[in-house]
């Protein structure tokens, strides 16, 4: 057994932090993405995030199964979810109030309800064993990989292929787009919309599932630490494009083992600054590549615009 | 005038409307809970507004809300979408603090101390939102998402900060800078034991509603928020305004800081970072960008917050409730919003109104 | 009535005066008429109505269920009624929640539990009521400075912490600990060196790895820290956090060995957990009621200001040992325990260097539990690696 890996031992701590923290903002930002696709923008994630990982915890503590779980989570979210769609369609409503409002309202209910499952272990997801290869059990360990995070990974370019060569995602580009031009073609706008938040809000919950049975695997309401919300920001650094989504995931949960990893080496000071890393970067990035002179590509048209 | 009665009529009864189905809402939430519904409204009442007594713990909770929703509403004028307050009020908190130390080592007189702390509190809030303005204006940067990222980093330079180079070593177990001199804190208001941030908050939501519907400063802000495009042919000057009403919004979270160092804490630490900031971007829509429906607006969320306790003590509820309750109300009295100029009741029969108070309505 | 501190209390003149009389009775009463399990009326001379304030959710598996856990023994004993407020921020909400108790549900006891609830707020309120006695969990009661209705109270947990270290270093292979930590403030250095000081006591080659995470609930952190320390070797891992869930758990993924903290988390790791540093509030309150029950208060100096414990006083305790726990580090765990009940073993007993190679405390100092030193460490001893900086 090789005792310590030293510096060799952040690589691959970013590696695994990689492997292992990048799924729930995976599937926040994919859901986010659907949803702004379509016209709207949905703070809430972080509550149907919360809501997910709590009734995904609860099911599997009740039924034993983890999956059910997940399952659950999905539909959870998508309930929250009918109500951000429908409530943020009312004429003279704001999205992101109702976003807001909806961050407060499923979080307190998942809090509310998730109170009597915050000291049982509940069963968690199996996960395959990329490493097994391997004679480091660092190696083995960190290749450890969650099958929710391989289907997170395979919906990103689903749903790339989705906006662009299905009808369905013609649909949702329309309505994003030029509602007027959609309404035109006799699409209904409200179903659309509702349907894709209603959608976005199940991933979100699905993201909630991993966070309570996968990883960190446990259910406590401090669980998100506010990654909900900042996967709803990943997306408009991601131009949402569902395959950039997935490397932005990708970069933000191995950003999260920089700080722990470079202390586990002795780097010990600004580990603030370190810990606050990710949003450094992702602001500068954003100053960098962002330009007046040109809009950005794959903004919906729509997004932004209160119904009057 | 029976245009005119039944639409103000409206705009009065649509929000008791909306907080009374809440509150039946609510209610039925409790009843599944486990709780008497009445017992919980009559403890709600008593809690937040049955005394004197309760009801200064409602202003007490409103105060940092009032001036923490300007943060969002002024630039939402301009059609702008800022949550950066939590960012900029604990940044101003840390400005205010560093400022107090250093203007109370020369030894000056509390009112210029106090009145230093919350220039420079407003001074680095401001310019904190305000560089959210200008990376939008000349980066095109989208400024929810740089308010946003803003945030967690103002937290964890005050962390870095109290625990690092502002740190007051005796601050054993709590890193905290230095404390501000006891006597140079802010008091109470007179007769009672809300400090004077509730004042700042009602005069600054007064000086914004002044400022955007009276001046041709917020005339030319409305307009830019209207149709950008428009604007720049008009010849405003679209960037200056994005710039001046982002400070202006920092400059009040700034304030707000300032406020909860100089009349709270007295130093600062991570007890800054308290949520007051999401709190007032949900004042800010909920009051649908007016400066004076959000002082009310804060007083409800002031109210409900100061309940909390109760329903935890006297019924048995979990902590989580209140967070509950405030989503209901709030979703609730979003809805209400898309209800007006829709309920016959209050349409005059021959004239079809447009929606009320076209002018306040987000774009 | 009471001697009035000479401060300029012109909000309690004005509502002593109007309230006291005829408003704030007939509220409290008919408050109490309306819900049943408020205090009763509050305040009669029989029945003692308690107040506890936590900063966070109750059931934490960490620092706030311990208190939570004595509240509710408290609240079972006779003639003592109780109240408690979770997820209580350290603003003037906490002042607002222990008004209302006091106010409201007539609480002449409060215990504000969080260290930040101290200054300003448990002081602002101590001298706007004079008569209710105010305990702090902390320590930080200052004779001559404070309010005299003001108490502290805290334990020498990081007596517990030693034995901890006994046991993981006997269960170590690797010779390597790990210790997660939210800040580098005194009392967690101080856990983190007599950790150390414990497990280096049976193998001065053991060493401790220390990972700060900057906040008290960071779970994903957490989580990542206790993977990387897993990744460089560490197979004992323990923590100071609010809620120890996350780390206890993961060690039991990696298949590592975990020592809790505040409460009892062996059902979240029953293969690998060792033993853990407990609070003991329930003991602690109970003693309280006691004292006040016997007409002891803080104000005629019946109750000492300041109450500080180890394992002596039985203000902590052990986790039961583990499955894994050999028989050799269960005897060397119980002799070092009884040696410090005793008052034989003094975990700061010079010479200790800190890992600068710095002499910190010299040949022949023994610094005693209360020595003023240890509250204001500010060093990591020898073997430990990671920096305060």
């Amino acid at each position: 057994m090789s005792a310590d890996l030293g510096w060799w031992g952040v690589p691959l701590a970013i590696l695994a932090g990689t492997l292992r923290g990048s799924a729930p903002f995976l599937f926040v930002s994919l859901g986010e993405c659907l949803t702004e696709k379509s016209g709207k923008i949905n703070l809430g994630l972080e509550g149907s995030l919360l809501m997910g990982a709590m009734s995904a915890y609860a099911i599997s503590y009740l039924t034993g199964s983890p999956w059910t779980g997940v399952i659950v989570a999905g539909i959870a979210g998508m309930a929250l979810g009918g109500i951000h769609g429908w409530l943020a369609q009312q004429p003279r409503v704001n999205d992101v109030a109702v976003g807001i409002a909806m961050i407060i309202f499923g979080s307190g209910l998942a809090f509310f309800l998730g109170k009597p499952f915050i000291q049982p272990v509940a069963p968690q997801l199996p996960s395959i064993a990329f490493g097994s290869w391997s004679s480091s059990p660092q190696l083995e360990s960190a290749l450890r990989v969650s099958p929710l995070f391989i289907l997170g990974v395979l919906i990103a370019p689903l749903m790339q292929w989705f906006f662009r060569s299905t009808r369905w995602g013609l649909l949702v580009r329309a309505v994003g787009d030029s509602p007027d031009a959609a309404r035109a073609m006799g699409i209904s706008i409200f179903k659309v919309r509702l349907l894709s938040i209603m959608v976005g809000s199940a991933l979100a919950g699905v993201g909630g599932a991993f966070l309570s049975l996968y990883y960190p695997g446990s259910w406590t309401e401090r669980i998100s630490s506010g990654q909900g919300l900042m996967a709803v920001a990943l997306v408009i650094f991601a131009r949402w494009n569902p395959m950039q989504c997935l490397y932005a995931s990708l970069l933000f949960g191995g950003a999260q083992a920089i700080g722990p990893a470079l202390q586990s080496v002795g780097v010990d000071a600004y580990y603030y600054l370190f810990n606050a890393s990710p949003y450094i970067l992702t602001l500068l990035i954003m100053i960098i590549t962002c330009s007046p002179k040109r809009t950005l590509t794959g903004v919906p048209g729509a997004l932004g615009q209160t119904q009057e | 005038m029976t245009i005119s009665w039944r639409s103000q009529l409206e705009k009065v009864c649509i929000p008791i409307g909306a907080l009374l189905v809440s509150l039946i809402i609510f209610g039925v939430f409790c009843a599944f809970a486990g709780a008497n519904p009445f017992g919980v409204y009559h403890s709600i009442y008593r809690a937040a507004f049955g005394t004197w007594g309760s009801f200064q713990n409602t202003l007490i909770r409103a105060a940092p809300l009032m001036l923490s929703s300007l943060c969002t509403l002024l630039p939402a004028r301009l059609g702008l979408v800022i949550i950066g307050n939590e960012g900029a009020i604990v940044i101003g908190g840390v400005a205010a603090v560093a400022a107090g130390l250093t203007l109370a080592d020369f030894g000056l007189p509390t009112l210029m101390i106090q009145l230093g702390m919350a220039l420079a509190g407003m001074l680095i809030g401001g310019l904190w939102i305000g560089a959210v303005g200008a990376l939008r204006h000349y980066r095109a940067v989208n400024e929810t998402i740089s308010s946003l990222l803003l945030n967690y980093i103002a937290i964890a330079l005050m962390n870095h900060l109290v625990n690092g180079p502002m740190r007051d070593p005796s601050s054993l177990n709590k890193p905290s800078s230095f404390p501000i001199p006891d006597v140079h804190m802010l008091g109470n208001l007179p007769g009672t034991r809300v400090h004077y941030g509730l004042l700042y908050g009602i005069i600054a939501c007064a000086i914004a509603y002044f400022l955007i519907q009276r001046t041709t400063f917020g005339f030319a802000a409305r307009t830019a928020g209207g149709n950008i495009r428009a604007a720049r042919l008009a010849g405003l000057p679209v960037g200056k305004l994005t710039m001046a009403i982002c400070f202006l919004a920092g400059s009040c979270a700034g304030l707000a800081g300032m406020v909860e160092v100089a009349a709270v804490h007295g130093r600062a630490n991570e007890s800054l970072n308290a949520n007051y900031g999401y709190g007032g971007v949900l004042v800010a829509f909920i009051a649908r960008q007016n400066p004076l429906a959000a002082s009310l607006v804060s007083l409800l969320l002031g109210g409900i917050l100061a309940s909390g306790g109760i329903l935890q003590r006297s019924h048995n509820l979990p902590d989580a409730t209140v967070l509950v309750f405030q989503g209901i109300v709030f979703l609730v009295v979003l809805f209400s919003d898309s209800l007006y100029g829709k309920l016959a009741i209050f349409q005059a029969r021959s004239v079809s109104l447009p929606p009320a108070a076209p002018a306040a309505t987000s774009v | 009535m009471r001697t009035r501190p000479p401060f300029p209390l012109s909000r309690r003149q004005v509502l002593r005066g109007l309230l006291a009389t005829s408003a704030f009775g007939l509220t409290v009463k008919l408050g109490a008429c309306a819900d049943s399990s408020a205090g009763g009326g509050g305040g009669s001379a029989d029945n003692l109505v308690m107040g506890f304030v936590y900063v966070g959710p109750r059931d934490d598996y960490g620092y706030n269920q311990a208190h939570a856990e004595g509240h509710d023994h408290a609240s079972t004993l006779e003639g003592v009624t109780t109240v408690e407020e979770a997820n209580v921020p350290e603003t003037t909400a906490v002042q607002e929640s222990i008004r209302s108790m006091i106010d409201l549900d007539g609480a002449s006891v409060i215990f504000a539990t969080s260290f930040g609830y101290f200054d300003p707020h448990v002081l602002a309120l101590a001298e706007e009521y004079p008569d209710v006695q105010f305990f702090h969990c902390g320590g930080l009661y200052q004779e001559g400075v404070h309010p005299e209705n003001v108490g502290s109270y805290f334990g020498y947990i990081d007596e517990a912490q030693y034995i901890a270290g006994i046991v993981a270093a006997h269960a170590s292979n690797s010779k390597r600990l790990g210790f997660i930590a939210a800040k580098p403030i005194p009392q967690v250095l101080r856990n983190i060196n007599s950790f150390t000081l414990g497990a280096r006591s049976i193998d001065p080659s053991v060493t401790t790895q220390v990972i700060f995470t900057g906040d008290w609930s960071l779970p994903v952190r957490e989580a990542e820290a206790a993977n990387s320390m897993a990744d460089q070797g560490v197979d004992v891992l323990t923590c100071h956090v609010d809620s120890p869930k996350v780390v206890v758990e993961t060690a039991e993924r990696r298949g590592i060995f975990s020592s809790g903290y505040h409460a009892n988390q062996v059902d979240l790791a029953p293969t690998g957990y060792l033993t853990g540093a407990e609070w003991n509030w329930a003991g602690v309150y109970e003693q309280y009621v006691q004292m006040i029950q016997e007409g002891k208060t803080l104000m005629n100096g019946g109750i000492p200001h300041l109450v500080r414990g180890g394992l002596q006083e039985e203000f902590l305790k052990l986790s039961p040992y583990g499955s894994a726990v050999s028989e050799e580090a269960k005897k060397a765990a119980d002799a070092a325990k009884a040696q410090i009940v005793s008052g034989e073993l003094v975990i700061y007993d010079g010479e200790i260097k800190d890992n600068q190679g710095t002499v910190v405390i010299e040949n022949g100092k023994k610094l005693e539990q209360t020595a003023l030193e240890l509250e204001q460490m500010d060093w990591l001893v020898e073997g430990v690696s990671g920096s305060v900086g």
